[in-house]
């Protein structure tokens, strides 16, 4: 899989850099699972930790606090996408870890 | 889905495509095909990008090997959708109708190869606990697998860790088993473009 850092930078760089319709910080914030204000702190930290408990609720409350579907979309998925990079970045430490030993 | 968007927010050149598809297919669309096509320059187009690559690029893994980490992934997840979905390829991949099935339910019992199955316990920790350190890695390494074979293992976690959580956040609905068997045939011979 040669092009495998390539395509997964690519998709981060177009999530958290590229034009959206929630701001920058959000997403980043969204992606870093901090510094977002409730309710929409609790849903991505849901979508980061336990996403099978997401509610039609909890999207409901964040969609009263008046942003767009779009922009919700665009949360959940830097959220998802984040969390990913977490797991996947403690798995190469602990193989390079390994390498070494 | 829970965001109206992604049901039926798509461009007029999308919804044709999807009523042809609907027609030709006797299916509904899935829900991760509305996901990916719906403001595809944001997510869908690099998101595939990376899932094709690690799910068909080239890899000692074979493409059935893959799909059944994707299932397992999904299945420690929780997620329905893609335990049915990937399931239903690892089965048309390898050739048996029960394989998937028979290895999630009872992995120790299942009588697939060793380094595999110590992959898999690998990536199941990763998933579950959101952790790993060398000494998972070295036991797979003694396992038989080699450093490129858990990277490549690594690059499905990474996009099954994120697809799963999509569906479950946006309420994938699941599908009758004839549209996840149609969907496997589609992905083992077209991959995820």
């Amino acid at each position: 899989m040669a092009n495998i850092e390539q395509a997964r930078m690519a998709l981060l760089r177009r999530v958290l850099e590229g034009e959206g319709k929630a701001s920058l910080s959000d997403r980043r914030a969204a992606f870093d699972n901090r510094g977002l204000a409730e309710p929409m702190s609790q849903l991505v930290d849901k979508v980061a930790r336990s996403a099978p408990g997401i509610t039609d609720e909890e999207i409901n409350r964040v969609r009263q606090t008046g942003l767009s579907e779009d922009q919700i979309f665009e949360i959940v998925v830097c959220a998802a996408i984040g969390q990913a990079c977490r797991q996947y970045e403690v798995a190469k430490a602990a193989v390079e870890a390994a390498r070494r030993n | 889905m829970r965001l109206k968007i992604l049901d039926s927010g798509h461009g007029f050149g999308t919804k044709a495509l999807f009523a042809l598809i609907r027609a030709a297919s006797r299916q509904e669309i899935l829900d991760v095909i509305k996901l990916v096509k719906y403001r595809p320059d944001f997510y869908g187009n690099p998101m595939s990008k990376v899932t094709q690559e690690a799910m068909r690029g080239a890899s000692p893994w074979s493409v059935g090997d893959r799909e059944l980490m994707a299932a397992f992934i999904a299945k420690i997840n929780q997620c329905e959708f893609c335990t049915k979905a990937h399931s239903a390829v690892v089965d048309l991949a390898y050739g048996n109708k029960k394989k998937a099935s028979a290895i999630l339910c009872d992995l120790e019992s299942s009588g697939i190869d060793q380094t595999l199955r110590a992959t898999l316990l690998m990536l199941g920790k990763l998933t579950r606990e959101h952790v790993v350190n060398a000494d998972d890695m070295r036991a797979v390494i003694a396992a038989g697998a080699s450093f490129q074979q858990i990277e490549d293992a690594l690059a499905v976690a990474f996009s099954f860790n994120i697809i799963g959580r999509l569906a479950d956040s946006f309420g994938f609905s699941v599908p009758p088993p004839q549209a996840f068997d149609a969907g496997a045939k589609y992905l083992l011979s077209r991959g995820y473009r």
